[in-house]
């Protein structure tokens, strides 16, 4: 057990729901969080049926699930990043009403900075809103620790815990020390047999049990051990830190000494004997935080009449992006030792479709069968596909949120810009697209909504798709027409052939499906390489 | 001690390779690691980069700080520019010359060398064509570790070892031309500087 584990911050997450007896992991795939289910797909532990690990269709039917095996007694997580707890909203803030019965763990993934992601919304925020723990970990080892814990409380307090985790944490390696496993839970229904029936009756008792809970939660964020207080000589200034932001704080003091007091918040609610110990000690205050300025908020208030409290609304931190050693450092008054500039000759190189990617020749074809009507009428969607937006494509107008593209354009078409175009992944359409298709069908709109079906979820690289085998089938189901829906090969040589069906169906004053099918670049060759080694060990023996 | 590395290059071209065997080998030695890596849209065809650091001391921070990074480890010529603001002011620019060139606009190569060559403490070296020679011409990578190595903190050695465990399953002779490599790397950088930090 002593040995350390090398483990990206996702990886120990996974790594402790297992040793801490989970029986079930949920998630939708999603930068930065999907490791953590990709790890326990890999695991032992789910290979052998110990552990129910797959994915789901979206964050939302991810959570219910989850919470479902909650209702059932036993140990789950949910995994998804920061826009994908948006989805599973609902049932996020009402599982804070129903309350868990087997440990349940929700871990959002935020990304600030946007290295992946179209907004950086702080998941904090969320947790809040929900009234429920937080726990946000400073490094790898307590992201281990805190899964392993963060179960024990859920149940001991009868609540999800909300893990807010970001990208730098979950995507980088440390060395991390076990715990002993621990068995998984029986089946156990919860006591109450009306906990999970959030009648107005029911659930304006349970939203009473919660509330009266909040003083036991921040009790639990006082004696865990992971806020804690390290008192300093230097009282001219207090410095809180959250999250990974300590880290950041330390590097800057290389004999790891820091003369000021430090309040290392990592659990939720705010614990507010540590907090008013910290301000009355201190002069000032300088607010660390990776994300939204939520804890700063909180202590300065709406009237800001205290003491002065700095950090990123005064501009001492920048108001947006991740946090770094050196704008720490600066915040601290210390020099910035950035050293040489980029050079001038230095240029750019975005991300662009690989290589005989399928999107290429789905996006050549769209192009050219456009190219007779006016400019911006293609909405879009998330996936590797959204590199359409760029040269020398410049083929799309949207990216919004999962899904939005065949919704946005049936707005569009119904604001009368026709032909609309709707251009979605196979995966995002099982994610969040059906039920806008159902709406343009219900009003017949003249809409083209192509399906770019490369098999997998390509852009978190290569997880199974919901849409596998069956798009064609959830079409006719929802009501479109079967003369308007097309299999397209996207390739050089079907060029004109996807044109000439592209031209037409632009034209038809309906509902049409075009799905344009080719397996994902990636994941072919990882499938190709998968049969010949299969291939060889036969041949061996 | 402490050796914070920056290794660069573009999605695709493996830079994990590199940072998994110095890890390997540095957990071997007993030393601390972080390493922070890139997933997600940024691996499609885009600059890479990832922070690597050792020290025989608990680390702190994930990502290294400005102006500190010892080395800047790149298996792209251009590449290896971007990351100039986190090179300590007397850290290494170990870089392959061979260009990956999937922009339109990409720069001259003169204009590069004259950057690169610029930073007195500099490795540039054609490690595709180096490892091409040794009839390995996937081995790249493993060219670019051997000239890395002389400042790496770590014995030649452990290194030696890691290589050999890491390709172990793909048997004999690809650990032979991986070591190759890595000694072909090594040959060069010792040629070619005085080894001022070893």
């Amino acid at each position: 057990m002593d040995q350390k584990l090398m483990l990206l911050g996702d990886e120990a997450i996974a790594q402790a729901a297992i040793d801490a007896g989970m029986s079930g992991i949920y998630a939708y795939p999603g930068t930065p969080s999907t490791e953590i289910t990709e790890y326990v797909i890999q695991s032992r532990e789910a290979k052998s049926g110990l552990i129910r690990a797959a994915w789901s269709t979206n964050e939302k039917t991810a959570m219910e699930s989850a919470l479902g095996m909650s209702y059932a007694g036993k140990r789950t997580m949910v995994c998804m990043k920061h826009v994908g707890l948006n989805v599973a909203a609902d049932v996020f803030m009402n599982a804070a009403i129903t309350g868990a019965n087997g440990g349940l763990i929700v871990v959002s993934a935020d990304d600030p900075s946007m290295h992946s992601s179209q907004n950086e919304q702080d998941s904090r925020v969320y947790g809040k809103f929900a009234l429920i723990p937080v726990l946000e970990p400073t490094n790898q080892q307590d992201a281990y620790d805190m899964v392993y814990y963060g179960f024990d409380m859920s149940e001991k307090l009868g609540v999800p815990v909300l893990m807010r985790i970001t990208t730098r944490l979950a995507h980088s390696r440390a060395g991390v020390v076990r715990k002993p496993t621990r068995a998984q839970n029986e089946i156990c229904l919860p006591k109450d047999p009306r906990q999970f029936i959030l009648l107005p009756a029911n659930a304006r008792r349970q939203y009473k049990n919660l509330l009266h809970k909040q003083s036991e939660f921040e009790k639990y964020a006082t004696d865990s051990g992971f806020n804690s207080y390290a008192d300093g000589e230097d009282k001219s200034m207090g410095i809180i830190t959250t999250g990974i932001a300590y880290n950041y704080l330390l590097e800057n003091f290389p004999d790891r000494h820091i003369p000021f007091p430090v309040l290392k918040i990592a659990q939720y609610p705010m614990p507010h004997a540590m907090v008013e110990e910290i301000y009355n000690s201190c002069d000032k205050l300088l607010i660390l935080e990776e994300g939204y300025p939520v804890v700063e908020e909180a202590i300065k208030g709406f009237m800001n009449n205290g003491k002065p409290v700095h950090g990123r609304l005064d501009g001492t931190v920048p108001r947006d992006g991740e946090l770094n050693p050196n704008i720490v450092a600066v915040a601290l008054g210390k020099k910035d030792t950035r050293g040489r500039d980029i050079p001038s000759v230095v240029v750019g190189r975005p991300p662009s479709l690989c290589k005989g990617c399928p999107h290429i020749y789905s996006y050549n074809a769209l192009n050219e069968a456009l190219s007779t009507w006016s400019k911006g009428r293609v909405f879009s969607d998330i996936g590797c596909y959204t590199l359409g937006a760029l040269d020398p494509f410049d083929a799309i107008n949207t990216c919004v949120d999962m899904g939005a593209s065949i919704t946005m354009a049936k707005g569009a078409a119904d604001a009368g810009l026709l032909p609309a175009v709707a251009v979605i992944g196979d995966s995002t359409f099982t994610h969040s697209g059906i039920t806008g298709l159902i709406d343009c069908v219900k009003d017949k709109n003249q809409i083209t909504i192509m399906i770019l079906d490369n098999e997998t979820t390509a852009m978190t690289g290569g997880q199974d798709s919901s849409a596998f085998g069956r798009i064609e089938d959830i079409c006719l189901g929802v009501g479109v027409d079967k003369d308007h829906i097309f299999v397209l090969n996207p390739s050089p040589k079907s060029h004109e052939e996807n044109l000439a069906i592209l031209n037409r169906e632009l034209r038809y004053e309906g509902v049409s499906v075009i799905i344009p099918r080719r397996e994902c670049i990636q994941t072919a060759v990882k499938h190709l390489k998968e049969h010949k080694k299969e291939e060889t060990a036969k041949m061996e023996g | 001690m402490k050796r914070d590395i920056i290794l660069a290059g573009v999605g695709g071209q493996g830079i994990l390779s590199i940072a998994t065997i110095i890890g390997m080998a540095a957990l071997k030695t007993g030393l601390h690691i972080k390493q922070a890596e890139v997933h997600g849209m940024s691996q499609r065809g885009g600059d890479v980069s990832s922070n690597l650091r050792i020290a025989d001391h608990e680390i702190a921070s994930d990502l290294i700080p400005f102006g500190q990074a010892d080395l800047i480890i790149s298996v792209e010529p251009m590449e290896s520019l971007r990351y100039l603001p986190l090179l300590s002011p007397d850290g290494w620019l170990i870089t392959n010359t061979k260009p990956f060139i999937n922009i339109p606009n990409y720069p001259k190569m003169e204009d590069l060398m004259v950057e690169i060559e610029h930073f007195e403490n500099h490795i540039a070296l054609d490690a595709d064509g180096i490892a091409k020679n040794l009839g390995s011409a996937r081995s790249a990578n493993m060219v670019i570790l051997g000239a890395a190595s002389p400042f790496l903190e770590i014995k030649y050695e452990e290194l030696v070892e890691a290589i050999s465990r890491t390709f172990a399953r793909k048997g004999d002779e690809i650990v032979k031309l991986n070591l190759d490599a890595l000694q072909a790397g090594f040959d060069f950088a010792e040629a070619h500087t005085n080894l001022k930090m070893r």
